[in-house]
């Protein structure tokens, strides 16, 4: 629509002008969100000695897979990653189902009581207990340093429940539910065979959603678990890359010292690739579904 | 879209009459209600530790109460103006940066006529809010490096000293801010070109025919017309201003900056794991104080923006 409006005209001077300026600044702008991942990419390819030496600029100098193969045998990312898909998957399991049900029935105008659930659901956005009774209660529950202490809190974000709960409101015709009722459907029924057949983008965008919370979440791991054989990989990751545990990795893979600082180096870089490497390479792919969420969600609930 | 008939009434419309008819959509709700009275509500339960003498033998609900002795500690503590400092600065700077490059990077994007580049603009920039907030940390430590990093390297080989971002604490707000930028401001734009997309046309035309630039129509068409969603936004963003992205700043913190990136958030945590013998309750009440500030600010926000502007968030 926006070239209609503007082809309508020829460009004044200062239109072009403008339109060389937007055109240039826009470049930029996604250079620079290019450039650190393919530096980082090409880095991950390079040799050690031509990263220190400051010779990588663009594309990898002198390839290799040295960093990719010392990853490769390093056993707790794949511990991690394990641990991370399973999290990604259950956990956004439980996110998609509890929040259907509670998007479904709130989404229904002829439901009484919902004005005091939807207060309880929207308050919590406002005003949260903090870390420590947060931690208190995990403790409480018995559910410290297990799984289940980062696939239950969080089981239902109020914001994603709004976009489900516009989504229904919108796109499931009270006509619908008006004929399902006349042949003696039930909601239960309704909800399973009708509202969820056509709701398919919107689970998609949720469950998308949820999916990259889960798999780039940290810092709950860090709070709540203390066994390495659950932590999910962005707390391997935290240690070895922020942290110091970066000798653990190229342990016996390497002779002396000096050798060690260098393939230290370029394990960062391979370790970061392998780590993002999942969510950018589907993200193009996706890519429409998160945009058409945050669309959806900018309908005020 | 859908009519806007209105279902059938049911009957009658009591209590027990409700339960009757509904009572399957209230069956669904048990699960998600149940959820948010245990892991929403129950930590709430437990913020009175913050007005208790908190011994674990006790338990929450035993534990003596002593007013507000815990909060004036942390106000007569050393860390109380360092760490509120640096909570007000690194969130002012943040809201005061972020949101203006969102829209910044909006209104050039939606002039722009190539559909094929702007398209691959915004695959683009939306791509690093997809990265983790561990990896995009690392990946600043990379490139900002002072011996190593490529940053650094493109600064010498241009004949400038190296800056030593990562080990001068100074750089920690600059790095936080414009880090989020790098990261935020692609997807934040989202909302800002969909707002833009959805002026009508025929506005647009009409300055065109009556000879408006195009900066004259960012300023008098566009900019007025999503006045609204911008004025939401900065609403939930002056919110959260208790709330700096806490993690990311925990991620981000180490020895050398933390003069700079102690926040409250990462100040409770600190108090709290970095002791033996953990002082719940003291570090309780400093959650709550930074919570309470937050919703305060949040619902004067509200009230001011929906007496100027019309547009509020309830």
């Amino acid at each position: 629509m926006s070239k209609n409006k503007n082809a309508l005209i020829a460009d004044s001077l200062p239109d072009k002008i403008f339109n060389v300026f937007i055109t240039i600044i826009t470049f930029l702008f996604t250079v620079a969100c290019a450039y650190p991942l393919i530096y980082v990419l090409s880095a991950s390819f390079s040799d050690p000695m031509d990263i220190f030496a400051g010779r990588v600029w663009l594309l990898p100098v002198n390839p290799n897979l040295k960093g990719y193969e010392t990853i490769f045998a390093y056993k707790d990312i794949w511990v991690g990653y394990g641990n991370s898909v399973f999290y990604t998957v259950f956990g956004t399991l439980i996110n998609v189902f509890m929040t259907v049900l509670a998007a479904y029935p709130l989404s229904r105008k002829d439901l009484k009581y919902q004005k005091p659930i939807i207060m309880m659901f929207t308050f919590t956005m406002l005003f949260n207990a903090g870390m420590i009774p947060n931690y208190l209660l995990i403790r409480d529950l018995g559910i410290l340093n297990t799984r289940w202490a980062l696939l239950l809190p969080g089981a239902i974000s109020v914001y994603n429940m709004i976009i489900v709960r516009t989504f229904f409101r919108s796109n499931i015709p009270d006509e619908l539910l008006e004929s399902a009722r006349l042949d003696g459907c039930s909601d239960f029924t309704f909800l399973l065979k009708i509202v969820l057949p056509l709701s398919g983008a919107v689970i998609a965008v949720i469950s998308l959603y949820y999916a990259v919370g889960h798999w780039n979440q940290y810092f709950n791991a860090v709070l709540y678990l203390t066994d390495k054989k659950i932590y999910p990989l962005q707390v391997f990751l935290r240690n070895i890359l922020l942290q110091t545990s970066i000798n653990d990795v190229s342990a016996g893979s390497v002779a002396n010292e000096t050798e060690r600082t260098y393939l230290n180096e370029l394990l960062k870089y391979s370790l970061i690739v392998v780590a993002s490497a999942p969510l950018l390479a589907i993200y193009p792919f996706i890519q429409k579904y998160f945009v058409k969420g945050v669309m959806v969600g900018a309908v005020k609930g | 879209m859908s009519t806007k008939k209105e279902l059938t009434p049911r009957k009658k419309h009591g209590f027990l009459a409700e339960m009757g008819t509904n009572w399957q959509l209230y069956a669904m709700l048990i699960l998600p209600i149940a959820y948010l009275l245990i892991f929403a509500y129950g930590p709430m339960l437990g913020v009175q530790i913050a007005f208790k003498d908190f011994k674990m033998g006790k338990g929450i609900w035993g534990s003596e109460w002593i007013g507000f002795d815990h909060f004036i500690r942390f106000f007569k503590s050393m860390q109380f103006p360092l760490v509120m400092k640096n909570t007000l600065i690194l969130s002012f700077y943040n809201l005061l940066v972020s949101t203006p490059m969102a829209l910044f990077l909006a209104v050039c994007v939606n002039y722009l006529t190539n559909q094929k580049y702007k398209k691959t603009v915004q695959m683009i920039t939306y791509a690093p809010h997809f990265v983790s907030v561990i990896i995009m940390v690392a990946i600043m430590n990379q490139i900002l490096a002072t011996r190593t990093g490529v940053v650094n390297n493109m600064i010498a080989a241009l004949g400038f000293e190296r800056v030593e971002f990562l080990g001068n604490a100074s750089y920690f707000r600059h790095l936080y801010v414009w880090s989020g930028v790098w990261q935020g401001a692609g997807w934040n734009s989202i909302i800002y070109i969909s707002a833009l997309a959805g002026i009508d046309p025929q506005v647009h035309e009409a300055a065109i025919v009556d000879g408006a630039t195009k900066v004259r129509r960012i300023f008098s068409i566009d900019l007025p017309s999503i006045l609204p969603t911008i004025v939401i936004l900065m609403i939930m963003n002056v919110g959260n201003i208790m709330n700096v992205g806490m993690t990311k700043v925990f991620a981000m913190q180490n020895t050398l900056n933390k003069t700079y990136s102690e926040v409250i958030e990462t100040y409770v945590y600190n108090v709290t794991f970095a002791s033996g013998m953990p002082n719940y309750d003291y570090t309780t009440a400093i959650g709550l104080f930074n919570s309470v500030i937050g919703l305060a600010l949040i619902v004067t926000v509200n009230a001011i923006s929906r007496k100027l502007t019309e547009s509020s968030l309830w």
